[in-house]
C-alpha cells in the first residue's frame, strides 16, 4: 500500500497555523451562502406589506420555536444516528426561520423591535430575541415541552405533514421570496416527514412499551392538531392576495397522508377535541401556553443581556 | 487445519507474522483490520480510539448546553452544526474501533461504567458564550495539533477517520476564532468575557497533550508501533508556538507570566500546567466528571426502550416480511 501522505509533512502538520496565514485549505467559508441570492425581494402589487410581514412571522415562528424544541435533543437522543437526524431537522427549521424572519423585516420594518442607537443586532435577531411572548405568532403544537422520543416523533410527524402540504402550495406564491423559501423547504420537510413516519411505524410495531408511549404521545398532542387548520385573518388575507396559503384548504391532503401512517401503524385517530383558546384567541394571535415563556426566556437570555453586542 | 497442527505451527508462524507486521509499520504502510497484529497493539488501539470516540460524544455536552441560549440565529446554526459534527466524529471512531472486534454498545457501557476515559478537557464547565469561541480556538486547536499526525497513524481505519475529522475540526477552529474576533470588536463586556474565557481554558488546553514525556507511560511503545508519531511535549510546544501570535492578533493575554520568546530555540518558553490538577481530573475529581458521565448514562438508559423497539421491529420485519407484520398488530398490543 502506498504512503498515505498527500502533502509534505510540514505542510500537512501546519493545518493549525493556517488560521492566520491563509484561507486556501479551509473546506468551507465561515459564512453560510445566501439561499435567496438573485431572488426578487419586491413586495408584489396589491399586497399589504404589514400583512405579508405578519404572515412571514407566523411561518417563521413555527419553525423557530419547533427548532428550539428539537435542538434540546442534542446529546440526549436514544442513539447517535437519531441525535444527528434530530439536529438536522432542527437546523433545517432554523434555516427556514431565518429566511422568513428576514423576509418579515424586509417587508415591514415597523414590526422589527427597536434597539439602542448603534446596535449592530441584525433584523432576524431583533425579531427572534427582542419580541415578547405575546408577539410570537407560532401554533402551540410547536411550543409545548418535549416528552419522550415517541412524543417528539409524533410532534415531528404532525408538524411536518402539515407544513409540507403548506409549503408545496406556498412554492407557487406570488411573492418570489416566499416561493423560493417554500421550494427549498419542501425538500427538507419531505425528509422530516419520512424520518418521523418511519419511527412512528417502528414504535407502533416495536414493543408493547414503545407502542404505549407512542399512543400517549399522540394523545397528548392531538388537542393541538386542529389549530393548524384554523384560518387566521392574516392567513386569509395572504391567501386572498395570492402570496399565502389558507390552512383550512390543506385538511384533505394532510388527513390522507396522516391516515396512511396511522393505518400502517394500527393506530386509531384519538377522538378528543381541540385545545381551546381564551376568547377564541390561539397561537396565531399571540396567545400561548405557559411553555413558550420559559422557552423564550432561555433562548433570549444572552442576546438581551447584550443589546449592543456583536456575535 | 486441525487444532493440533495449528498449535505446532504457531511459534514459527507467529514470528513470521510479527516480522511482517513490523516491516509494514517501518514502511509507514497501514495495518488493516484483517491483518495479523500483536494483541497488545490491538488493545492499545481499542483504548486510544475508543477514548477518542468517547471524547467526541462527551464533548457534545459542554457546547450543547449553549445551543438553546446562542445569542444570534447564525451562531445557533453554527453551534448546532458543530455539535452535530461531533456526534458524526464519534460515529466514525466507534466504527473504526468496531473493526478491532469491540461493539459500540460495549464501548458505551465501558464509558458510562467509568472503565474507559475521555479527554479531561470536557470535565471543565462552560460558563459564558465566549467559551464557544475559546473551545473552538484553543480546545479544537489543541485537538488538531494532536490529531493531524494521527492521519498517518499505522492503523488504517483510524488514520482514515482522522483525515476527515481533522478537516472538520479545522473548520470548527476557524469558526471559534471568528466568534472571538467578532466579540473583541463588540462591547467592553464582550471583550472581558473573551479574556475571562481564555484565562480559564488556557491551562486545561495545554493539559490536552497529556503528561510530560518523562511521565507518559504509553508514548514509547505507541511510537514504536507507529500509532503515535510525536511526543506529548513536542506537540505541546508546537501548539504554544502557533497560538501566541494568534492571541496577539486577537488582542487577548495568555495567562502565563513565564511565556517568552526564546531566540536560541526559535520557540516560546512557557510555564507548566498544574499537573496535580491534571491527575485529579483524570482520576475523576474534576469539576464536571460526574455530571458528564451521568448525562451520557441518562441519555443511554432513557433510549434503551427505543433501541429495543427498533430491534424488535427489524427482527419481525426481517423474519415475517414487513407487509405481513404490518397487517398483524397483535404482537405489539
Amino acid at each position: 500500500m502506498p504512503d498515505v501522505r498527500t502533502h509534505e509533512p510540514d505542510d500537512h502538520d501546519n493545518a493549525y497555523a493556517g488560521l492566520l496565514v491563509n484561507d486556501v485549505h479551509w473546506a468551507f467559508g465561515t459564512d453560510f451562502e445566501d439561499p435567496l441570492a438573485g431572488v426578487d425581494a419586491t413586495v408584489p402589487d396589491g399586497v399589504e406589506p404589514a400583512a405579508l410581514a405578519t404572515y412571514c412571522l407566523m411561518l417563521g415562528d413555527d419553525a423557530l420555536v419547533m427548532s428550539q424544541r428539537i435542538a434540546e435533543w442534542c446529546s440526549n437522543a436514544p442513539d447517535l444516528e437519531e441525535d444527528i437526524a434530530l439536529s438536522n431537522i432542527a437546523l433545517d427549521l432554523l434555516g427556514q426561520a431565518r429566511l422568513l424572519l428576514a423576509r418579515a423585516a424586509a417587508a415591514d420594518g415597523a414590526q422589527v423591535p427597536a434597539l439602542p442607537d448603534g446596535s449592530p443586532v441584525p433584523d432576524e435577531d431583533r425579531l427572534a430575541y427582542f419580541r415578547d411572548v405575546a408577539q410570537f405568532r407560532n401554533v402551540r403544537l410547536a411550543e409545548v415541552p418535549n416528552g419522550d422520543f415517541a412524543q417528539t416523533v409524533t410532534r415531528i410527524l404532525l408538524f411536518s405533514t402539515w407544513r409540507l402540504a403548506l409549503f408545496e402550495e406556498l412554492s407557487r406564491s406570488r411573492d418570489a421570496v416566499l416561493a423560493a423559501v417554500a421550494a427549498k423547504g419542501v425538500k427538507e420537510l419531505t425528509y422530516h416527514r419520512d424520518f418521523a413516519g418511519r419511527w412512528f411505524l417502528t414504535l407502533a410495531r416495536g414493543t408493547a412499551d414503545s407502542r404505549r408511549r407512542l399512543l400517549a404521545g399522540l394523545d397528548e398532542l392531538w388537542p393541538l392538531w386542529a389549530e393548524l387548520f384554523e384560518t387566521h385573518d392574516v392567513e386569509r388575507a395572504a391567501s386572498g392576495a395570492g402570496v399565502g396559503v389558507d390552512p383550512a384548504g390543506l385538511t384533505a391532503d394532510v388527513d390522507a397522508v396522516l391516515d396512511q401512517v396511522l393505518a400502517a401503524s394500527g393506530v386509531d385517530r384519538p377522538d378528543h377535541g381541540p385545545l381551546g383558546g381564551a376568547h377564541g384567541r390561539r397561537g396565531r394571535d399571540g396567545h400561548h401556553t405557559g411553555a413558550l415563556g420559559s422557552l423564550l426566556e432561555e433562548m433570549q437570555v444572552v442576546a438581551r443581556a447584550h443589546p449592543r453586542g456583536q456575535w | 487445519m486441525s487444532a493440533v497442527a495449528d498449535a505446532e505451527l504457531e511459534p514459527e508462524l507467529e514470528a513470521e507474522l510479527e516480522a511482517r507486521f513490523e516491516a509494514t509499520v517501518r514502511r509507514k504502510d497501514r495495518i488493516e483490520p484483517r491483518d495479523w497484529m500483536p494483541e497488545a497493539y490491538r488493545k492499545t488501539l481499542v483504548r486510544q480510539v475508543a477514548q477518542h470516540a468517547h471524547s467526541e460524544i462527551i464533548g457534545m455536552q459542554p457546547e450543547g448546553a449553549w445551543i438553546g441560549r446562542a445569542p444570534s440565529l447564525r451562531r445557533k446554526a453554527i453551534l448546532l452544526a458543530k455539535v452535530q459534527d461531533e456526534a458524526g466524529h464519534g460515529l466514525y471512531l466507534y466504527s473504526a474501533t468496531e473493526t478491532l472486534g469491540v461493539s459500540r454498545q460495549e464501548l458505551t457501557e465501558m464509558l458510562i461504567g467509568g472503565r474507559q476515559k475521555y479527554s479531561s478537557i470536557f470535565n471543565y464547565p462552560t460558563l459564558s458564550y465566549a467559551d464557544m469561541g475559546t473551545i473552538g480556538w484553543l480546545v479544537d486547536g489543541a485537538a488538531i495539533c494532536n490529531q493531524v499526525p494521527l492521519c498517518r497513524t499505522s492503523f488504517g481505519p483510524y488514520g482514515r477517520a482522522m483525515i476527515r475529522i481533522c478537516k472538520e475540526e479545522s473548520f470548527h477552529q476557524r469558526q471559534g476564532y471568528e466568534l472571538l474576533t467578532t466579540m473583541m470588536r463588540g462591547t467592553d463586556e464582550q471583550r472581558a468575557m473573551v479574556q475571562e474565557s481564555v484565562n480559564r481554558f488556557w491551562w486545561p488546553s495545554l493539559m490536552m497533550f497529556g503528561p510530560p514525556d518523562d511521565a507518559s507511560t504509553n508514548t514509547a511503545q505507541s511510537m514504536a508501533w507507529g500509532i503515535k508519531t510525536h511526543t506529548n511535549d513536542e506537540l505541546r510546544q508546537r501548539f504554544v508556538d502557533m497560538t501566541v501570535p494568534q492571541a496577539e492578533v486577537l488582542g487577548v493575554t495568555l495567562p502565563d507570566p513565564e511565556l517568552a520568546w526564546n531566540e536560541e530555540r526559535g520557540s516560546y518558553d512557557f510555564g507548566q500546567p498544574d499537573w496535580d490538577e491534571f491527575w485529579r481530573v483524570v482520576k475523576g475529581d474534576g469539576p464536571c466528571n460526574a455530571q458528564r458521565v451521568a448525562h451520557r448514562k441518562r441519555a443511554w438508559d432513557e433510549g434503551a426502550w427505543v433501541r429495543e423497539a427498533a430491534l424488535a421491529f427489524a427482527s419481525r420485519a426481517g423474519s415475517a416480511g414487513l407487509e405481513d407484520d404490518v397487517s398483524d398488530g397483535t404482537e405489539a398490543t
